[in-house]
């Protein structure tokens, strides 16, 4: 997994709590080959899941991704399943690592939903 | 109704591109018309919803307070903490970095910039080895070979290749985009491969091999590089090797793609590194991708007042810094501050899940003028005004360029700085009445 910038990310990202900013962020890019392997269509969820946490977000084919690889707008889902190791440099892994995936009927969390059970 | 006026050659306070160029045309006290900027400029400067008042968490909700009711509770914290730390700052003015600097060193905080999630490892590789660096202006008049390596500008700086680099047109680039070799090196094809010469893919995390390899190519040592390295073949190294030699004046810009994946600083350090060895060929410079506007700003004004760029611990009377231990996620995973005071930045969103956990269990004081996910977890909430839109300062750009950003609507909200002030003379107010015995 790696996440990273977009426009649609740098656009609403002063506006985390906004409709926008979860449709374009709340998304996980996969390879054309990878989100047909997994019978995935258009609008269907997916479920990925490390030693981390597991989060859900809406699937997106992208064919310039290579296959194994996603992809997702960083932020706060992409944030879920990134350990706190930073190598005594001070920044975690954003980039680089390994996830389940797997589709899913479960629903992808608003911001809020997403906080909600932080620190409890 | 009060008649439109057009300010012209406005700074945008989004990227580190910081493009003086945009256009606003604002007409009754608002931003009606933004023209020149990109995407990212535009929404900035035409604005989001906003938090209008101060807010302290009462019985578990935030509730409406006065500026000094927030102030004083914003010091109360931070006196009452064994060690607060002070993050954020990429999004403010070198001013209220200053005024910050000065809160940290009298509450004896850790002071922390959102560079150690973004490019602190550039910043740790660039003290090992230096920066062969050079101004945009020159990449812009002179480059005629310039590599994007694991970074995106079409999406994270988009008009970074129209002003600065691969489309541009300059003094000695009339050519524009026809004149330069553009390569960019990426684990997946990003909008910015596909206005290159030539794309090279390499496998995640394998950014440091394949710059070893280019290395010793440059260096005339192609024998003891093996076949493929990171899923790129000899040859094609041995082409992008000859291509960066051939180069007039070349560039490097690097972004996240580097400092995020494994090898991370060492990465950077390594890439200096064959920026050196190029330079015993023909000139080449190199530059990271600044992401938030001023976060290049941060470093220059902690650099000049402790010595350090980043992470400074001030908690002992004097700066320290190791990143690692004095970093904000390492601090926060090992849950060695006990107070924090996130400014222009959203720590919640934007640090791993089990790292912004930890401040959901401690007293956090806010100030951003935008409700986000650190709002749900702040004790204090204070908003302010936006820089560059309704308060000006000084800002650097990626190359290191300062910047006045201009102001250009009022607003009613106090900036940055005036809040770090408030925030400072409050803690002098409650330290004199301690001294004084409560009297």
């Amino acid at each position: 997994m790696i996440s990273g910038r977009t426009l649609a990310q740098g656009a609403g990202c002063e506006s985390k709590m906004s409709p926008e900013f979860f449709k374009a962020v709340a998304i996980c890019h996969l390879s054309e080959k990878d989100f047909k392997s997994l019978g995935l269509s258009e609008g269907r969820n997916v479920l990925l899941k490390n030693e981390f946490g597991q989060v859900v977000l809406t699937a997106k084919a992208d064919a310039g991704l290579p296959d194994s690889m996603v992809f997702i707008p960083m932020g706060p889902w992409a944030n879920v399943i990134v350990g706190k190791e930073t190598g005594g440099c001070g920044t975690p892994h954003f980039k680089g690592l390994e996830v389940d995936v797997a589709a899913t009927n479960s629903p992808v969390l608003d911001i809020r939903e997403l906080f909600s059970g932080m620190g409890a | 109704m009060s008649e439109a006026i057009i300010i012209k050659d406005a700074v945008c306070s989004f990227c580190g591109c910081l493009c003086d160029d945009i256009n606003v045309e604002v007409e009754g006290g608002m931003v009606k018309r933004v023209r020149h900027a990109c995407r990212l400029g535009s929404s900035k400067i035409m604005g989001h919803a906003r938090m209008e008042s101060p807010m302290i968490r009462k019985d578990g909700k935030l509730a409406a307070a006065s500026f000094q009711e927030a102030y004083d509770r914003a010091a109360e914290i931070l006196l009452a903490a064994a060690k607060p730390l002070l993050y954020g700052w990429a999004s403010t003015t070198c001013e209220a970095q200053k005024k910050g600097i000065l809160l940290a060193e009298e509450v004896g905080g850790v002071l922390d910039s959102t560079a150690t999630v973004c490019h602190g490892p550039s910043v740790i590789g660039i003290e090992e080895k230096g920066l062969p660096g050079a101004t945009l202006g020159q990449v812009k008049n002179r480059a005629d070979t310039i590599v994007f390596w694991g970074c995106n500008p079409a999406e994270a700086h988009p008009r970074h290749s129209l002003r600065y680099s691969s489309n541009s047109c300059g003094r000695f680039t009339p050519k524009g985009r026809e004149g330069r070799k553009i390569i960019v090196v990426d684990v997946r094809e990003t909008r910015t491969a596909k206005n290159a010469d030539k794309f090279v893919r390499i496998t995640p995390g394998s950014d440091y091999e394949v710059i070893s390899a280019l290395r010793m190519l440059v260096a005339g040592k192609g024998e003891t590089v093996p076949d493929e390295v990171g899923g790129v073949l000899k040859a094609d190294l041995a082409d992008i090797a000859a291509t960066l030699k051939a180069a007039r004046f070349g560039a490097v810009f690097f972004g996240l793609g580097i400092t995020h994946s494994r090898g991370r600083y060492k990465n950077i350090d390594n890439a200096l590194s064959l920026v050196a060895e190029l330079n015993s060929h023909t000139k080449f410079v190199i530059m990271p991708m600044r992401g938030h506007y001023n976060v290049g700003g941060i470093g220059q004004v902690l650099a000049w007042s402790s010595g350090y760029p980043m992470s400074v611990d001030f908690t002992r009377g004097l700066p320290y810094f190791n990143p690692g231990e004095t970093a904000a996620c390492d601090l926060l995973a090992r849950r060695d501050v006990d107070a924090a005071l996130i400014i222009a930045a959203d720590a919640v969103s934007n640090f791993p899940r089990a790292t912004a956990a930890a401040l959901a269990d401690i007293p956090v004081i806010q100030i951003d003028p935008y409700e986000n996910p650190t709002t749900l977890h702040s004790e204090v909430v204070i908003p302010c005004a936006v820089v560059g839109v309704e308060v000006e300062g000084t800002a650097y750009r990626m190359d290191g360029l300062a910047l006045r950003l201009r102001k250009l609507v009022d607003c009613s909200l106090p900036s940055d700085e005036e809040i770090l002030r408030g925030i400072l003379e409050s803690v002098h107010k409650q330290r004199q009445l301690t001294a004084n015995g409560g009297a």
